[in-house]
């Protein structure tokens, strides 16, 4: 009955930009999601991304720029008519009604007049067709058994389910959703993660979801728009994002651990710096394994063994590399190494990333 | 040393300053108030529950009872009301928020002695510039403190006047500790502003504080005196009679102190009755 048969809810974000004062908090920010996408806005704690989402909520108004949805301009238009529902990070449940009457309160605003609402009145037939969409809504997110429930009663996991019934119950174009596992502790917040993602496969709404949790981004999303200091970085599907990054700094936010980043000339290469991922280094004991090719290898000390169970994370101190490097090993052959070892990481050339002195991507 | 050791000696200080100032007092008043003690008399006498018979076909204990509790019911819903609805407003538009603060609690600062002389030439039949207003716009004089139908009223307005600075500080308290991120949630929700966003959020997350506030304000109209005593010593005829100022005339006009100590006690029940409800339903609206 939830269920969105014809895709709606195509945003689209037009040189948008934010100052608070002088403060200039985004800038130029153009992003277009198509109809029924998920899209993450990725990036560190201050980059605007909450921002970013209130402006396209409509508690914020943009100093420059523009939001449309399906086409219409968002100008003007008070958060309720703009046919959006937020999470928020609080889940901002309203304390002294029940889980049933929280989840209601969008419909009761948009079917009732407000004489009916001050006077607790309703005519029959609609107080049905609200009882039954709570019910509805509360049966998908399997959270009927705490309808009578206050908020205080509830914990972390079932208020931000209650949170997301009253965002489904008013079946709005585009779902905001500002951090909404931010609060949950790390089980739970895997296990909604894919509840959420598996709700927006249900609904096909469009989500749009701000995260500085790369994991939740990576996981959860069709794309993903990385923001950083007030600009857009790349927008792109994970795996293009973590393979192809447009900028250096994108590249080192996505991806743990962190990307190994060195010198050009290290590597024999123009680019004023590199970058190759953990997974892309190879290490050999010095003597042992055949010589790495002159110009790609990379001789260091062993310094830590950080051992993950399924991965072993060499961290190698190079002379003259102020970060230690990374590389990924296979723990059962990891063995052979100790702390003190000389090794030397092999470099495939095809997965270095090269970038010019301001960060930027150079493209062979 | 054990918990409950070091509970009962940090505690001690206190507990010993309560009883010196507070409990013992108390128990002399309650003691007193069962007998005929006079001021300054060479002796005393039980007299059992006489006094407090007494006080029940008092028609001035009446009167001023009476007085007392219209006096409450007027200046607690009016100098709330009008608290929280300069807070909504000093919210709305915090351009001016200090100037307001300022002006609307200079009332509480003030010494209300001082204060209720400045009222007392405000009020004045003839040269007052309430009067002087009033008749600019065609109406009165008004005897304010001297007519038997107006004076309780008049004190209840000083009494609002008072107290509405205190409880509007209270309520812009209150209303600082609201989560923004539940306004948005009513905007989104389509009760962003209004008399639907302060149904839906502002009141209902006030509900604690505007508790405290009715409490506070009550016990502090109870204790009505200082307005009374310098601008109409009760009169005219017991028309602003009220309970404290009933007890002090028969305890420092009368000298009957037993007969003012059984005041006292029911005076101070009234209190506790207030304290208690306070209490009560904080203690309820927290499980
Ligand atoms: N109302 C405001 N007035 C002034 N500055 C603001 C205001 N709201 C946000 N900012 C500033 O804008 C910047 C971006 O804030 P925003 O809340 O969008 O960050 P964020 O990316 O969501 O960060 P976080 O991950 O910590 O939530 C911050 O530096 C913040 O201080
Ligand atoms: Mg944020």
């Amino acid at each position: 009955m939830l269920v969105e048969t014809q895709a709606r809810g195509a945003v689209r974000i037009d040189g948008l930009a934010k100052r608070f004062g002088d403060t200039t908090v985004l800038d130029g920010i153009d992003l277009d999601i198509v109809a029924g996408e998920f899209v993450t806005i990725l990036g560190p704690s201050g980059c605007g991304k909450s921002t970013l989402l209130r402006i396209v909520a409509g508690l914020e108004t943009e100093t420059a720029g523009s939001v449309s949805i399906d086409g219409a301009p968002m100008k003007g238009l008070a958060p309720n008519a703009r046919d959006i529902a937020m999470v928020f990070q609080s889940y901002a449940l309203y304390p002294h009604l029940t889980v049933a009457e929280n989840i209601a309160v969008p419909l009761r605003m948009r079917q009732l007049t407000p004489m009916q609402r001050l006077l607790g009145l309703a005519p029959r037939a609609v107080r049905g067709s609200i009882g039954a969409e709570v019910q509805s809504v509360a049966a998908m997110l399997r959270i009927e058994s705490l309808l009578p429930r206050r908020p205080a009663q509830l914990s972390g996991g079932q208020k931000q389910r209650v949170a997301l019934a009253r965002a489904m119950v008013r079946r709005p174009r585009v779902f905001l959703m500002d951090e909404p596992l931010s609060n949950l502790d790390a089980e739970l917040r895997v296990h909604m993660r894919a509840e959420i993602a598996q709700l927006h496969r249900q609904l096909g709404a469009t989500f749009l979801y701000v995260t500085h949790d790369q994991v939740e981004a990576m996981t959860m999303s069709d794309r993903v728009a990385v923001i950083m200091g007030g600009r857009l970085q790349q927008v792109a599907s994970p795996d293009v994002l973590y393979r192809d990054p447009d900028t250096l700094a994108v590249a080192q936010f996505v991806g743990t651990p962190r990307i190994n980043v060195l010198a050009g000339g290290r590597l024999g290469l123009q680019a004023a710096q590199v970058a190759v991922r953990p997974e892309r280094l190879q290490a050999h004991g010095l003597g042992l394994a055949p010589p790495p090719q002159a110009g790609q290898g990379i001789e260091g000390r062993l310094v830590y063994r950080e051992n993950l169970g399924s991965d072993l994370f060499l961290h190698v101190e190079v002379p003259g590399v102020p970060a230690a490097l990374i590389a990924r090993a296979d723990p059962a052959a990891g063995e052979t190494f100790a702390i003190g070892d000389r090794l030397v990481l092999a470099v495939d050339p095809r997965h270095v990333l090269s970038f010019d002195a301001a960060g930027k991507r150079i493209r062979p | 040393m054990n918990g409950r050791g070091s509970v009962l000696l940090l505690t001690a200080p206190a507990l010993v300053l309560m009883a010196v100032f507070l409990i013992g007092p108390l128990l002399a008043v309650i003691a007193l108030s069962f007998t005929s003690y006079q001021l300054g008399a060479p002796s005393l006498s039980f007299v059992g529950m006489a006094n407090y018979i007494e006080m029940t076909e008092d028609a001035t204990v009446r009167i001023s009872l009476a007085n007392t509790l219209i006096y409450v019911g007027v200046v607690v819903p009016v100098s709330v009301g009008l608290g929280l609805g300069a807070a909504l407003l000093i919210e709305a538009d915090p351009s001016l928020r200090g100037f307001y603060r300022a002006s609307y609690f200079l009332p509480v600062m003030a010494t209300l002695i001082a204060m209720a002389i400045v009222w007392e030439f405000m009020l004045d039949a003839r040269f007052g510039a309430v009067n002087m207003l009033l008749r600019a716009m065609g109406l009165g004089p008004y005897d304010f403190l001297h007519d038997r139908k107006l004076v309780l009223y008049t004190l209840a307005g000083i009494g609002v006047w008072q107290n509405v600075g205190f409880n509007m500080v209270l309520f812009m308290a209150g209303l600082t500790a609201v989560p923004r991120e539940l306004y948005e949630a009513a905007a989104v929700d389509g009760a962003g502003r209004g008399f639907e966003r302060f149904k839906l959020v502002t009141w209902p997350m006030l509900g604690p504080v505007t508790l405290f506030t009715v409490v506070i304000t009550a016990i502090r109209a109870f204790q009505v005196f200082d307005t009374v005593k310098v601008l109409t010593e009760g009169g005219p005829n017991k028309a602003s009679e009220v309970l404290l100022h009933t007890i002090y005339a028969e305890a420092f006009n009368f000298f009957r102190n037993g007969y003012a100590a059984a005041l006292v006690v029911v005076f101070l029940l009234f209190i506790m009755a207030l304290s208690a409800v306070r209490l009560f339903v904080l203690g309820r609206s927290r499980t």
